[in-house]
């Protein structure tokens, strides 16, 4: 379990890292301002939108893929745990994680 | 200012407060929202949205380390963390509809809370420790390594007390894009009369959890740019890792009252100006 975290965490690392050096290589000359408030939403509900900008080389949505990774991560250990437990015939705990897991999917599908 | 400049600043300053946070336990969040309001003057909604994601990654990798010791107990972990993701995507939810004075405001007083809980000295009475008769029946009791190839065994109580503490934590959490560290440990060391040790690690394991739980709300709500997120994330990551070698080789008693009064005085600072309305 320690062992998926650290993977998870390298992972994402790595692909945030990337999408960074694009991002400023892509910016290099611009000004960036982040006094006032401007909201620019990534629907989960339409991944397919979100790939077809990472295939057409945008370092926002690469920097964007490694943060949902990150996010994945945690959601994943849940699933494992869930899995541990089945394995243990803890039938308590397998409710109690996919719960949990529930939840989780909630939050990231159907948010505000 | 300029891009690769901002992103520069950013990403220093994102070291420091993980090397603030690991060193005083109360993670790099608590540091980073108020660095990147007062002094960058970024929207609040951005600075937390940054640190949500940062969170996720100093949890995530903290645990790893935490959970091969044994110290970690998953299933009161999993328990709680009923609590603390309702909690969270309840807050998320506040976050999105609370005017961005009153999130100011709330900042600075959960960071005045973290610092005073922070400076509070672990209590062991020695008296023989109290449980409730639910720890058996929802497997709630364990038993961690004493350090001489023996293991200690340990009942929890209160669970019900226990279980309310760790919602709000989760709702502080998913309102202000923290950990909320000191919360948790909190609701598990002093509540629930866990041992510090597990608290701690417990704790430390489910903050990635909680975070998650609010992380679809913000990044909907556009609270997560990926301009600040990049710098944010990494150099938060990279201050914790650091911060943590630190505190394995060095007594940091005394730094750690100088960080507490650090974090007092950024506290003070974040209700002032959420007040009158500079943020």
């Amino acid at each position: 379990m320690g062992r998926l975290l650290q993977f998870g965490v390298l992972l994402a690392s790595t692909v945030v890292a990337v999408g960074g050096l694009l991002y400023v290589r892509d910016r290099a000359h611009s000004v960036v301002d982040y006094r006032s408030f401007v909201s620019r939403p990534v629907d989960l509900r339409h991944p397919d939108q979100l790939f077809h900008k990472l295939t057409s080389g945008d370092s926002d949505m690469l920097i964007m893929l490694g943060v949902l990774l990150l996010v994945a991560t945690p959601i994943a250990r849940v699933v494992f745990a869930a899995l541990a437990f089945a394995i243990e015939r803890d039938r308590l705990y397998v409710a109690i994680s996919l719960f949990v897991l529930a939840v989780l999917m909630f939050g990231l599908l159907h948010g505000a | 200012m300029p891009a690769p400049l901002f992103t520069l600043l950013t990403f220093a300053g994102a070291i420091l407060a993980g090397l603030l946070g690991a060193l005083t336990g109360l993670g790099g969040g608590v540091v980073l929202v108020p660095l990147l309001t007062l002094i960058f003057h970024v929207d609040i909604r951005y600075a937390i949205g940054a640190s949500l994601i940062s969170v996720i990654a100093t949890s995530s990798g903290a645990a790893a380390a935490y959970v091969r010791e044994g110290f970690s107990n998953v299933r009161i972990g999993m328990f709680l963390e009923v609590a603390t993701t309702l909690g969270a995507i309840l807050g998320a939810f506040l976050a999105t509809r609370v005017p961005t004075r009153a999130l100011g405001v709330s900042f600075g007083l959960v960071l005045l809370y973290s610092a005073w809980l922070g400076r509070r000295a672990h209590l062991d009475d020695g008296s023989p420790a109290k449980f409730s008769p639910w720890s058996d029946k929802l497997r709630l009791s364990g038993t961690y390594p004493n350090g001489r190839g023996g293991e200690i065994g340990y009942r929890v109580d209160r669970i019900a007390e226990g279980f309310a503490t760790m919602f709000c934590a989760g709702t502080i959490s998913g309102l202000l894009g923290i950990g909320s560290g000191a919360v948790k440990v909190l609701a598990m060391d002093r509540v629930m009369r866990i041992p510090f040790k597990v608290s701690t690690t417990t704790s430390n394991f489910m903050i990635g959890v909680t975070a998650a739980a609010s992380a679809g709300i913000y990044l909907k709500r556009g609270y997560v740019d990926p301009g600040l997120a990049f710098p944010v994330m990494l150099g938060v990551l990279g201050g914790s890792l650091l911060g943590a070698r630190i505190l394995v080789e060095a007594r940091v008693s005394v730094l750690r009252i100088l960080f507490s009064l650090v974090i007092v005085a950024l506290g003070i600072e974040m209700i002032v100006n959420s007040w009158i309305g500079k943020l």
